[in-house]
C-alpha cells in the first residue's frame, strides 16, 4: 500500500482496515470458544480446527470453484473436531486442556497431510463489499473493503449476546457451565449440552479458518495460522465470556496485528518482527492485567477448569 | 513406572510371603506399563486404518519406519541424535506437570537458549574452549530458565493461566529471535538465511566416542535421571508432588508454594534452554530460524506419553526420535507427505490421553479386589 498521497494518515487508516481484515477469524473463533467455555469446557484445540478449516475450505473451493461450498465444508470439518473433543472429554480422567493440545497438533498435522497438493493452485475468494466506494482516496477504499464474513460475525456477536440472556438454549448452556449438579437437578445432561456447545464452537472456528484461506491472507500455506486460535481463547477470558466483548477484543487484536504491516507501508521497517509480535504481547499484557490471584474472574462459568 | 524402580523394599517382602506377594507387587506396578503400551498399540492400529484409507500399505509404512528409525546402527544413531533435544524439551513439560501446571511453550525457551548461547559463544571467542562451552551452557539455561520461570511466576503471583501464557511467550520468543538474528546479532556473511556468526570448531560440542551422536544425548539422559532423583528422592520433589496434588493443603502445611512453582518452572525452562544451546553448539553451529524446529512441541507429546516420569521420558524420547527420523524415508519411499509423522503423533497423543480413563478400572491391577481363597 502506498501511503504517500495522504502521508502519515495512512497509518491509522491502514490499522483500521487491517483491524477489520485481521479480526474476522478472531471474531469467529472467540465466539465459538465463548459458547464452549460458557458450557464449562475449554477447547484449546481450536488452533488446530482453524488450520484444518482453512485447508478444507481452500481444497473444496479449488475443487468445486465455489468459496461458499468451501466455507460450509470448513464449518462441517470444524463441527466434527468440536464434537470429537466434546465426546472424548466426557470420560472420567480425560483432561479437556490436554485433549485440546493434542487436537491442536493433530488438526495441524492432518491439515498439512491433506493440504500438500493445494499449496500451488489458487481458489476463488469470498466476496467483499466496497463500503468505501464513496471516497476517491484509494487508501480509504482499501480500508473499507469489508468482507461479508466480518458483517456476519458482527451480527452473530449481537445475536449470541441476546441469546445467552433471553433464550432457553442460552439459559441451558449457562446453567451447565455454572454447575453440573444444578443442571442435573433440572433434568439436563451436562455431557450432551457440552458436546453440542463444543461442536458449535468448532464449526465457528472452522469458518474462521475458511476466512483465512479464502480471503485474507487468501491462500493456503502451512504457516497460515500462527496462534490465532489460541489467542482467541485468551481473548474470551479478557472479554469475560461476553460475545459483544469478544467482538470488541477481536477488533483490538486485529488492529495490533495490522500495526507491523501498516508501519511498513510508510517505510518504517525497523523492528518489523517485534511489531509482528504485537498481538501476542498485547494478549499477554491483558492476561496479566485482568487476572488476579485473590479473586475469581467476574462472570466466569463455575465449571471452567482454567479459572479454578 | 516410577515405582518399578522406586520400590526398593519389595524383595524383603517376598521373603516373608513368597510368590503371592511377588505377584501382587508386580500387579500393582504393571498398570503404569501395560496401559501406555496398550494405548501405543491402539494408536498405531488406528493410524494403520488411516494409512489404509489413503490407499497405502500400513505394513510397508511400519517397515519403512522401522528401517528409518531403528533398523540399523546408522538409523539408531540418527534417532538418538533427535532424541537428545526431546529429552530436555520433555523435561520442560514434565517438571511443571508434577506441580499440576501444563506448560507447553518449551519451544520459546529452546529458541532463546540457543540465541543466548550463540551470542555468548561469539562474544567470548578467543577464550579456552571448555570455558566458552560452559558459559554457553549457562547462558542458554539462564535464558530458558528466566523465560519459563516467568510463566511460573505469572501463574503463582498473578494467576495467569500458564498454558496460554507459555505458548504466547513461545511466539514472542521466536519473534525476538528473528529480530536479533536479522538485526544486532546478524553475521553479514549469512545472506539467504540470517544467522549469528558461526562458532569456531573448537567451541562446538562434538560426538560421543564410538558413535555419530553428540554429547547432548548424555546431557539429556543425565538431566532426566537428576530430575527423577529431584522429584522422587528429595524434600523439594516431595513438596512439589504435594502442591501438585492440592495447592491449598500444601499451603496449610506451610510449604513455600510460590518458590516451588518458580523454581520448578525455572529449572524446566533451563533444561529447554540447554536443548537450544546444544542445537547451536552441536548441530547448527550458529543461531538461526532452524532453532524453531518443533522439538518443543514433540516434547509435550513425549512428556505426556511418559506420564511426566523423567525416567520414562528416556525410552519414549528414543521412540519418538525414531519416528521423527523415519519421516524423510517415509516421504521418499512411500510418496506420502512429511506431515504423515505429525498425524501419527497426534493420534498417539489423543489415544494416550484417552487411556487415562482406564487407570484404576481393571481388577487385575488391584490386588485389594482379588478374591482370596484362604
Amino acid at each position: 500500500m502506498d501511503a504517500t498521497g495522504i502521508g502519515l494518515w495512512g497509518v491509522p487508516l491502514a490499522i483500521l482496515g487491517g483491524a477489520i481484515r485481521v479480526s474476522t477469524p478472531f471474531i469467529f473463533v472467540s465466539l465459538g470458544e465463548a459458547i464452549t467455555e460458557r458450557s464449562g469446557r475449554i477447547n484449546l484445540g481450536l488452533e488446530g480446527t482453524l488450520v484444518f478449516g482453512a485447508m478444507t475450505a481452500y481444497a473444496v473451493a479449488v475443487m468445486t470453484g465455489s468459496p461458499w461450498l468451501g466455507l460450509i465444508a470448513a464449518a462441517i470439518a470444524g463441527l466434527c473436531f468440536g464434537l470429537f473433543h466434546g465426546w472424548i472429554c466426557k470420560f472420567r480422567g480425560v483432561n479437556d486442556i490436554a485433549i485440546g493440545i493434542a487436537l491442536m497438533l493433530f488438526g495441524s498435522g492432518l491439515a498439512f497431510f491433506f493440504g500438500k497438493p493445494f499449496i500451488q493452485p489458487s481458489a476463488p475468494d469470498l466476496p467483499a463489499i466496497p463500503l468505501g466506494a464513496w471516497s476517491d482516496i484509494p487508501q480509504v477504499q482499501a480500508a473499507l473493503d469489508v468482507n461479508v464474513l466480518f458483517l456476519i460475525g458482527a451480527a452473530l456477536a449481537v445475536f449470541l449476546w441476546w441469546a445467552f440472556r433471553n433464550t432457553r438454549a442460552g439459559l441451558i448452556v449457562r446453567v451447565v457451565g455454572d454447575s453440573s449438579d444444578a443442571a442435573r437437578a433440572m433434568g439436563l445432561n451436562p455431557d450432551t449440552v457440552r458436546l453440542i456447545a463444543t461442536g458449535v464452537g468448532g464449526a465457528l472456528a472452522g469458518i474462521g479458518g475458511a476466512y483465512l484461506s479464502l480471503y485474507y491472507p487468501g491462500s493456503w500455506t502451512e504457516g497460515i495460522s500462527s496462534g490465532q486460535g489460541l489467542m482467541a481463547v485468551a481473548l474470551v477470558i479478557f472479554a469475560r465470556w461476553n460475545p459483544l466483548g469478544c467482538f470488541a477484543a477481536a477488533l483490538l487484536f486485529g488492529g495490533a496485528g495490522a500495526l507491523g504491516p501498516a508501519l511498513q507501508s510508510v517505510g518504517v521497517t525497523q523492528g518489523y518482527y517485534l511489531f509482528y509480535a504485537a498481538p501476542y504481547i498485547l494478549t499477554l499484557i491483558i492476561m496479566i492485567a485482568t487476572s488476579s490471584p485473590s479473586r475469581s474472574l467476574a462472570g466466569a462459568p463455575g465449571e471452567l477448569s482454567i479459572t479454578k | 513406572m516410577t515405582d518399578t524402580v522406586a520400590g526398593a523394599g519389595a524383595p524383603a517382602t517376598f521373603g516373608v510371603r513368597g510368590y503371592p506377594a511377588a505377584l501382587e507387587w508386580i500387579a500393582r506396578r504393571a498398570e503404569a506399563v501395560v496401559i501406555p503400551l496398550a494405548a501405543l498399540v491402539v494408536g498405531m492400529a488406528l493410524f494403520s486404518l488411516f494409512i489404509l484409507a489413503v490407499g497405502k500399505s500400513p505394513v510397508q509404512l511400519y517397515e519403512t519406519m522401522w528401517r528409518g528409525g531403528f533398523g540399523s546402527w546408522f538409523s539408531v544413531q540418527n534417532s538418538l541424535s533427535r532424541a537428545a533435544p526431546l529429552l530436555l524439551a520433555a523435561l520442560c513439560v514434565a517438571l511443571p506437570a508434577r506441580l499440576g501446571l501444563v506448560v507447553i511453550g518449551g519451544e520459546g525457551a529452546i529458541v532463546l537458549g540457543g540465541v543466548a548461547a550463540a551470542a555468548a559463544g561469539v562474544a567470548l571467542s578467543g577464550a579456552p574452549s571448555f570455558i566458552v562451552i560452559l558459559v554457553m551452557g549457562v547462558a542458554g539455561m539462564a535464558a530458558g530458565g528466566i523465560w519459563i520461570g516467568a510463566v511460573g511466576a505469572l501463574r503463582h503471583y498473578r494467576a495467569v493461566n500458564e498454558t496460554i501464557s507459555s505458548l504466547l511467550m513461545a511466539y514472542i520468543a521466536i519473534a525476538l529471535m528473528n529480530q536479533l538474528v536479522e538485526g544486532p546479532l546478524r553475521d553479514p556473511a549469512s545472506l539467504n538465511k540470517p544467522s549469528t556468526q558461526p562458532l569456531a570448531d573448537i567451541y562446538r560440542v562434538g560426538n560421543m566416542p564410538g558413535m555419530e551422536v553428540h554429547w547432548g544425548l548424555a546431557v539429556g539422559v543425565i538431566a532426566c535421571v537428576l530430575s527423577w532423583v529431584l522429584i522422587e528422592k528429595t524434600r523439594w520433589g516431595f513438596a512439589a508432588r504435594i502442591a501438585g496434588g492440592n495447592v491449598r493443603a500444601a499451603q496449610v502445611q506451610g510449604l513455600a508454594v510460590g518458590s516451588l512453582i518458580v523454581g520448578f518452572t525455572g529449572l524446566a525452562g533451563a533444561f529447554a534452554g540447554l536443548a537450544g544451546m546444544l542445537e547451536v553448539a552441536a548441530v547448527q553451529g550458529s543461531a538461526n530460524a532452524s532453532l524453531a524446529a518443533g522439538y518443543g512441541y514433540t516434547g509435550i507429546l513425549v512428556a505426556f506419553l511418559a506420564r511426566h516420569n523423567p525416567l520414562a521420558i528416556i525410552p519414549v524420547a528414543f521412540l519418538l526420535g525414531g519416528i521423527d527420523a523415519s519421516g524423510g524415508l517415509i516421504q521418499r519411499r512411500m510418496d506420502l507427505p512429511d506431515a504423515t509423522v505429525l498425524v501419527l503423533q497426534g493420534m498417539l497423543f489423543i489415544v494416550i490421553l484417552f487411556s487415562e480413563t482406564f487407570y484404576g478400572r481393571f481388577k487385575a491391577f488391584n490386588p485389594d479386589l482379588w478374591q482370596r481363597s484362604s
